[in-house]
């Protein structure tokens, strides 16, 4: 079962919640040659979490969540290597400024819409997003992607190594200020606030709640955080390519997290890691096939357990506390 | 004197159908007013019009001499005007406390904090537990909405609505669908609602409407046939024709 969330539920964080920190930390220490992976793989987890605050609670289904990655992306980028800007910190938090931007402009227009409509325009959205950057060669680069970036020591101080050490744990750090900021909103009258709109939006209108105001809070706060998992990506990899954009890497993020499981919080943290590991492993071993696997795995998870594989987690757990 | 509630010349149209024509309608402060009706009459659209949740064709609604007819739903449920629904509009899968604290939280201007947890808000979880005590829910305020038999869940929707401190609350059949052993409890609630608030309730079973009601408005077809005491409804011909041969007799 999903953690409830609301007016009785205890916010304390459980022993469980730290797992994930402790492997992160163990893997930095034991699996050194796979950093850079570990770094993509934390990327995705933040970008997983920002989907999972509107579509896991606050039920806003779309397919362009792309675009503030994307943006986030790209803005960090192109003030790195057009505009000499190279604090990490402060490439951040421009990034995170401008998907925020991006956010309220779009979620104005597509709160007000339900469904298909809604759905469709999210699409929309990201593929202008992609068309932009395709056509404006001279600042995105254009198909060819954005280098010549550089990104100066974090505080000064630690140097981007060629290891990923520094970015593995620059990562980290940032996916744990995300999480924490995501889990203390998620547990907040806001949260249950979400929640409640997610289960019946009919229901919230007639005790008060501005829906739509609510709604695109999330949004806002949701395109931030993707746009900060963007830059963070731009930093680490020091390169950024159209394949940030559009309709694929938003469809990529929506199968992460529906692997992992939607509306749980933690579905963010399994889904991404799940994926990116299959995508690396079987695409060296299986480089036509690999796809397929990610897809059959979807199926079954989809079909068979609609808590994605911590839905199943949970039920293995429920059965073994039977028996012991 | 002026009505806290008011229509004037409220019209709705689905297309060719007409729904509502021309309601003028009063409900006075502490009222116990009741809508009666055959189905389809519009009853249901009429309280959809007052919430905001349909916009009216053409017309004013009034409340408490504002006109709140453009008005948003929040903003009415703000002014004090709101509703329960015919048929069960609960968070089923959350819990009993957490169903009627929602709007408690709104009402409090609480509701979008984001930095403490919900459950530091002590004051709110009290004031749904009370309300849920009043009521006779209190044993129930941890379980899940769909694991609470039907008319509890009737119950759930009258304490939402209490939460919220109206000032004019619209009942829509709260009995509708629950069985008539279960039917009992929700009587007696609306029995003890408290005596401030307007109440106009929607309701088919007559007993019920000539015990609760100090006012009867008949609903035809859209349009207001007549309106009285209980004892000037029983006693007109038409409603007497309306009704005739009616299961509601
Ligand atoms: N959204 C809608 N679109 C089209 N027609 C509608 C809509 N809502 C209601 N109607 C129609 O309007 C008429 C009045 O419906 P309404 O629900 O207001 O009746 P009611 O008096 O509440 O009936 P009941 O006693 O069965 O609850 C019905 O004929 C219904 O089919
Ligand atoms: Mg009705």
């Amino acid at each position: 079962m999903t953690r409830a969330v609301g007016y009785a539920a205890d916010p304390r964080i459980r022993f469980a919640e730290w797992l994930p920190w402790l492997a992160a930390v163990a893997g930095f220490f034991l699996l050194p040659e796979y950093l850079p992976l570990g770094a993509r793989i934390l990327t995705y987890v933040l970008f997983a979490l920002s989907l999972d605050l509107i579509l896991g609670y606050a039920g806003i289904i779309t397919l362009g969540h792309s675009a503030f990655f994307g943006l986030g992306a790209y803005v960090a980028g192109i003030l790195a290597a057009k505009l000499g800007v190279t604090d990490p910190l402060l490439l951040l938090l421009a990034a995170a400024c401008a998907a925020g931007a991006l956010g309220i402009a779009t979620g104005a227009v597509i709160l007000r819409t339900h469904g298909l409509t809604q759905l469709m325009l999210t699409l929309a959205i990201a593929a202008v997003c992609l068309e932009i950057a395709h056509k404006a060669t001279s600042i995105t680069g254009g198909a060819d992607g954005l280098s010549g970036i550089t990104i100066a020591p974090i505080f000064g101080a630690f140097k981007f190594d060629l290891y990923g050490r520094t970015a593995y744990l620059w990562c980290l750090a940032l996916l744990f200020a995300g999480w924490w900021v995501t889990r203390k909103m998620i547990y907040s009258p806001f949260g249950a606030t979400l929640c409640g709109i997610r289960e019946n939006s009919v229901r919230m209108h007639a005790i008060g709640v501005p829906v739509y105001r609510r709604l695109l809070t999330a949004y806002t706060i949701s395109a931030m955080l993707a746009g900060l998992a963007g830059a963070l990506l731009a930093e680490t990899n020091q390169f950024v390519g159209l394949n940030v954009l559009g309709f694929e890497p938003s469809g990529e993020l929506m199968v992460m997290l529906i692997l992992g499981g939607v509306g749980r919080l933690y579905g963010a943290f399994v889904g991404p890691l799940v994926y990116l590991i299959a995508q690396d492993f079987l695409a060296k071993q299986f480089p036509e096939y690999w796809y397929f696997g990610i897809g059959l795995m979807l199926v079954v998870v989809v079909l068979f357990a609609r808590g994605g594989i911590l839905g199943i987690a949970d039920r293995i757990v429920a059965r073994a506390r039977k028996y012991v | 004197m002026s009505a806290l509630l008011e229509t004037r010349d409220l019209c709705k149209s689905f297309g060719a159908l007409r729904v509502a024509e021309n309601i003028s309608f009063h409900l006075e402060a502490g009222a116990r007013h009741a809508l009666i009706g055959p189905n389809g009459a519009g009853k249901t659209t009429f309280v959809n019009m007052l919430t905001g949740l349909l916009p009216p064709s053409s017309g004013l609604i009034l409340l408490g001499g504002e006109d709140i007819t453009g008005l948003a739903q929040a903003a009415r449920v703000k002014r004090g005007i709101g509703r329960t629904f015919q048929i069960n509009t609960l968070f089923r899968d959350m819990s009993v406390l957490d169903n009627v604290a929602l709007g408690v939280a709104e009402r409090r201007g609480m509701a979008a904090r984001v930095w403490h947890p919900a459950s530091r808000y002590h004051d709110v979880r009290e004031e749904a537990l009370g309300l849920l005590e009043t009521l006779g829910l209190a044993e129930d305020s941890g379980k899940r909405v769909v694991d609470l038999p039907y008319g509890k869940q009737r119950l759930v929707e009258i304490a939402i609505a209490l939460g919220l401190k109206l000032r004019v609350l619209l009942l829509d059949e709260p009995a509708a669908g629950v069985p008539a052993l279960e039917s009992g409890m929700i009587l007696q609630v609306l029995d003890r609602l408290p005596g401030e608030i307007a109440v106009l309730i929607i309701e088919h079973d007559m007993d019920v409407v000539f015990r609760f009601a100090q006012r009867i408005t008949v609903l035809v077809e859209g349009t207001v046939l007549c309106e009285g005491t209980p004892p000037e409804i029983a006693g007109d011909a038409r409603v007497q024709r309306v009704y005739l041969g009616e299961r509601y007799g």
